[in-house]
């Protein structure tokens, strides 16, 4: 936990200890545990001198932000206007049913989250998804299949 | 500081520049409901029932009237066709939310029955009780959380604990001013907006029982 | 950069750019290969660095520069590779390509055949710019994506970049800058087209010793990639006008507000950011002229709403992204109170091109009230997806058929959607409307950041505009009634819709609701929420009366409207269709009539995509009652 806590100043220095950096502040946080754990917050406020209930109403604002600790691996399916009507619903039905958790949850071995995004800038293959930094493009059952046992 | 001259429904009136539309017109007689007003409190626009329509130069445009400030030469109309329109939508998406809705303003504007789809979790979002928890109380006990439809009032019981009590026999608390009711209706103990400890999951975008525990677990202790 | 000096004047500057332009041979060949998400996600990366091994094992790297660049535009066919100066364009190049194109083309100067685009009468088209994607295109703002690395301060110098900043900063006052942008006529390409010269003045005007520019590059229309396509490709060319703009309007400090989503973007205006500072392009007293002026880069953590502008600025200051719900205009009291002025990526990147060839070149393209040219972003059920540069002025038939090809799988055409989700849906009749702010507008849509969305016939509009409501739902940040609970309310009644349990008045309540949102509302979310759905009834509401009265999804999307047979006199038996459906609800013998048990099926489509489209015997019933008779008679038959 020191260790953590000590990351996280690191990263509210660097961001010059500034209340206007929360965000950012959080961002880093994010990336760096991939979740925003409680204890962190509450060290953040402390930090910053902003009351819990504003970085709670912070955290739940901004969809970029988890509360609940994430997969080590992502899926991102894109839920984006181009994707949608070329089947994105029935793509997020496919890797739903795959990986057994609905949108938006956590495998309980914390192996996959599922989560759903709004373009991912590669409208010409939609539907696309995204599985850890790899683009796929309208995959089959088999194919999303594959891709999970690969990871580890 | 200079005056304004306005015309309210027709008849002129004279405040102070700054001054909202709706203290001018309930000042000039005019009849204004609104729901997430309260004086002291900065003003939020969330309710939307303040709405009035302002005229100038032939040209109408509808406005919150209690965060427009008065300009010169305005016409105000309180209660046009299109306000008692758009005020009669509102109610209706208003009790939707919140059936107990006061009676007389929904015959007064003529609120039709069972076209929304029933939300009954009474709280209207009207955010009183969280502004003045922070804003007059400075205690942070409450906050929003969530966004969209999802947004939901919870109370952080670690600190309810400590402070509400203090503050709930006098005349400071926040149960005062809710509109709805709901505060008091669901919890007097501790602090009165700790609903249904599962309220605090909710907000939050995941419907994992388990991932739901473990949010829960960071707002509600936090 | 090799050897940084810092320019102190403009003269310095002068001599870096002609020493850059001296050193370059326009003749050189230079292959681009597009790093663009599109090409990025069909692995141009690994064709990138096939490219840096493959010229080095030939010796070539000292004659042919190699670039990964931003967006090509022609998404569809990605990975594209352009070789210069010739233009050649490789569409679809794989890794496996790349030795040949080095070795038949940079080598001995020929054409890889294969690689080209086909026309329509199958033969090959070396030159990209003849393409007929790219042929009607007018590429302004978005041309030199293929010709800069978007690291290379240099090859942006080299196409006249920082030469428009120079000139504003050291020949004109910023009156003069206003003045300019006024005269063009450019008005803001972020969605409301509002006139970005009166913004400008609007901003400059209050006294205040402090004002902001800020960039609006958190692109939430879901489905649109253009303002990434910038940023991620020509940072410097939003930077430049951000500078210009600063000095218009007398700011010292911009702000460049980019959603979290888009790395690349970051990374490379951060990038641009440090040489521009190390080379004192940026920071105090530029080139000495007195000017002095920073950028901080703000990343988004993902709201929709937050590109509202009173919202934006509320996310910079690090708060709740939520829209303010006062009366005063950011050009008064916006970012941390001051003066501010909001203009989207696009917008600012349009600056530069105006000050250096002047507001009368400008006006000289487009329509009376809209001037210039505008991406899009082509995508949806169109042969040719991918971004798109085009006069204002085009129509959406010449956009969609002469551009983008058609539609997919020669399908009929239904209906376009511009202007994201506050936008809306425009028919076939409407097809030889132009894209103008204006006439956009009055057809019910609006031009938006630049989303187009093309559809076909098997496209539910019912169900689109369902779509856009739930995108909003979760959107909208919660705060007003009209908004929050107008959506959740109208999102009601199009499930009711959908589920085939309407109500005879659902369209007056859905007109009810709609009004007074758009009058009500605090912000422009809520405010053109119901626009995606009147806009769909104006044009469609056959379909939505289909759905109240009948029952029936006649674009045969609706799940509880809908059941798959196979028709028997059609099916060859091919067994395709029994080998995608994921609950095994079709059975049947090789070579005979297969047949759907729907007490099984799921409705995910996949046999219907699946089946040849020569035969097409798997059929949708697309209305409810029928589906209950078939149902019926389908158990007696079985009994
Ligand atoms: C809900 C909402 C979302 C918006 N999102 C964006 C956006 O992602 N990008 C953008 O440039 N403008 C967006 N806008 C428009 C901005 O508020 C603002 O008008 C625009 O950035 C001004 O720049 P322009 O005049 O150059 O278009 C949005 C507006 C609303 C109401
Ligand atoms: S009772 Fe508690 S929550 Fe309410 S105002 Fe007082 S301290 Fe705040
Ligand atoms: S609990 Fe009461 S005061 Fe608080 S937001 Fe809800 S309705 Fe308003
Ligand atoms: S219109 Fe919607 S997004 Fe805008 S303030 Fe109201 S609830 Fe928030
Ligand atoms: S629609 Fe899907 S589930 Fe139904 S029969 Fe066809 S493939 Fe199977
Ligand atoms: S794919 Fe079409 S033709 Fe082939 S078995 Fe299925 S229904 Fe028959
Ligand atoms: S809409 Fe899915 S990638 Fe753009
Ligand atoms: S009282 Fe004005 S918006 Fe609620
Ligand atoms: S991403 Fe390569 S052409 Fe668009």
């Amino acid at each position: 936990m020191l260790g953590r806590l000590a990351a996280v100043d690191k990263i509210i220095e660097a961001h010059g200890s500034d209340r206007e950096g929360l965000i950012q502040i959080l961002l880093d946080i994010q990336r760096e545990f991939r979740w925003l754990p409680k204890e962190i917050l509450e060290h953040v406020s402390k930090r910053l001198d902003v009351p819990i209930n504003y970085i709670y109403n912070l955290t739940t604002f901004y969809a970029h932000f988890s509360l609940v600790p994430k997969g080590r691996h992502s899926m991102h399916v894109c839920m984006g206007t181009a994707c949608h009507v070329r089947g994105a619903e029935r793509l997020l039905d496919r890797t739903s049913q795959v990986l057994g958790i609905k949108p938006g949850q956590t495998s309980r071995d914390e192996k996959f989250s599922l989560d759903t995004v709004n373009c991912l800038g590669a409208c010409a293959l939609g539907p696309v998804m995204i599985a850890d930094d790899e683009y796929l493009s309208n995959p089959t059952l088999e194919d999303i299949r594959r891709k999970a046992d690969s990871c580890e | 500081m200079s005056d304004i001259t306005l015309k309210i429904n027709g008849t002129e009136v004279t405040v102070e520049a700054g001054t909202m539309v709706l203290d001018a017109a309930r000042k000039a007689g005019a009849e204004i409901p609104t729901l997430c007003n309260l004086e002291g409190l900065e003003p939020f626009g969330a309710c939307r029932l303040c709405v009035v329509e302002i005229v100038r130069g032939g040209r109408s445009r509808i406005v919150a009237s209690c965060l427009y400030p008065v300009e010169n030469g305005i016409d105000v109309l309180t209660e046009s066709e299109k306000v008692v329109r758009y005020r009669r939508t509102i109610l209706e998406l208003l009790k939707a939310r919140w059936p107990l809705i006061d009676k007389k303003l929904l015959e007064k504007y003529g609120v039709p029955a069972d076209r929304m789809v029933p939300r009954d979790n009474f709280c209207i979002m009207c955010g009183i009780c969280v502004r003045h928890c922070s804003e007059r109380r400075k205690e942070n006990v409450l906050g929003f959380v969530g966004r969209g439809i999802e947004r939901q009032v919870v109370s952080y019981t670690v600190r309810a604990k400590k402070v509400c009590p203090e503050c709930f026999d006098k005349e400071l608390s926040c149960l005062r001013f809710c509109p709805t009711g709901v505060i008091v209706n669901d919890c007097a103990t501790v602090c009165p907006a700790s609903r249904d400890e599962e309220a605090f999951a909710k907000p939050v975008r995941v419907r994992d029982d388990d991932n739901a525990a473990a949010v829960k677990k960071s707002l509600g202790d936090a | 950069m090799s050897e940084i000096i810092k320019l102190s004047s403009p003269s310095d500057f002068e001599s870096l750019r002609e020493k850059i332009i001296k050193g370059r041979d326009p003749n050189r060949t230079a292959v681009a290969v597009c790093s663009g998400p599109g090409c990025l996600a069909y692995a141009s990366g690994k064709v990138f660095k096939r490219f840096e091994e493959a010229l080095s094992a030939a010796g070539l790297e000292g004659e042919v520069t190699l670039a990964q660049t931003g967006c090509h535009g022609f998404c569809e066919r990605g990975p594209s590779v352009v070789i210069l100066p010739d233009e050649i364009c490789y569409l679809r190049v794989s890794p496996e390509d790349v030795n040949e194109i080095v070795e038949t083309t940079l080598k001995n100067g020929a054409v890889v055949e294969r690689l080209l685009y086909k026309g329509e009468d199958g033969l090959p088209i070396q030159k990209e710019s003849d393409i007929p994607f790219y042929k009607y295109q007018q590429k302004v703002v978005f041309g030199d994506n293929k010709r800069i690395d978007p690291r290379s301060i240099e090859d942006y110098i080299a196409r006249g970049g920082y030469t428009a900043l120079v000139k504003a900063i050291t020949t004109m006052t910023p009156e003069a800058v206003i003045a300019e942008v006024k005269d063009s006529g450019l008005r803001g390409r972020g969605g409301g087209g509002f006139p970005a010269g009166a913004k400008w003045e609007a901003t400059a005007k209050p006294p205040a010793d402090t004002r902001y520019v800020i960039v609006n590059a958190d692109e939430g229309d879901p489905g649109a990639y253009m303002d990434r396509g910038i940023l991620e490709g020509n940072p410097h060319s939003v930077i430049e006008g951000l500078m210009i703009g600063g000095y218009a309007i007398g700011a010292n400090e911009g702000y460049i507000y980019v959603r979290q989503e888009y790395p690349l973007a970051i990374d490379n205006v951060l990038y641009a950011l440090d040489v521009l500072r190390e080379l004192g392009l940026l920071g105090e007293n530029i080139l000495g002229t007195g000017f002095s002026f920073d950028i901080i880069v703000h990343k988004g953590a993902g709201a929709f709403v937050s590109g509202e502008s009173s919202a934006l600025m509320s996310a910079i200051e690090g708060r709740v992204g939520e829209p303010r719900p006062k009366y005063i205009r950011t050009s008064i009291s916006g970012l941390r109170g001051k003066p501010s002025c909001l203009n989207n990526v696009e917008t600012w990147a349009n600056v530069p091109l105006i000050i250096n060839k002047g507001a009368n070149w400008f006006k000289s393209i487009g329509t009376e009230g809209s001037k210039g040219t505008k991406i899009f972003s082509l995508v949806g059920n169109v042969k040719n997806t991918g971004l798109v540069e085009v006069p204002m002025g085009m129509t959406l038939r010449q956009i969609i058929f002469d551009i983008g090809g058609g539609i997919r799988d020669d399908k009929e055409f239904k209906a376009v959607q511009t202007g994201g989700p506050s936008g809306g849906v425009i028919p076939e009749e409407m097809l030889d409307l132009h894209v103008d702010y204006d006439e956009l507008y009055s057809a019910g849509s609006m031009m938006g950041s630049g989303g187009m969305i093309v559809m076909d016939k098997d496209t539910c509009m019912v169900n689109v505009a369902k779509y856009f409501l739930e995108f909003l739902s979760d959107e909208s940040c919660g705060k007003c009634v009209p908004c929050r609970d107008g959506i959740d309310q109208l999102l009601e009644v199009l499930r009711r819709m959908t589920a085939g349990t309407a109500r005879p008045d659902d369209l007056d309540l859905i007109e009810d609701i709609s009004v007074m949102m758009k009058e009500c509302a605090l912000c422009g979310l809520g405010q053109s929420a119901p626009n995606p759905v009147l806009s769909s009834i104006k044009y469609f509401k056959d379909e939505y009366v289909a759905h109240i009265n009948d029952k029936s999804c006649p674009g045969g999307v609706c799940k509880a409207l809908i059941a798959y047979t196979i028709d028997v006199e059609k099916c060859i038996g091919c067994g395709k269709c029994m080998k995608v459906c994921p609950v095994n609800a079709i059975s049947g013998d090789k070579k005979k009539p297969h047949k759907v048990n729907n007490a099984l099926c799921v409705k995910c489509d996949s046999c219907y995509q699946e089946c040849p489209s020569k035969v097409q015997a798997v059929t949708k019933i697309r209305q409810a009652d029928v589906i209950t008779a078939f149902a019926t008679s389908e158990e007696a038959a079985n009994e």
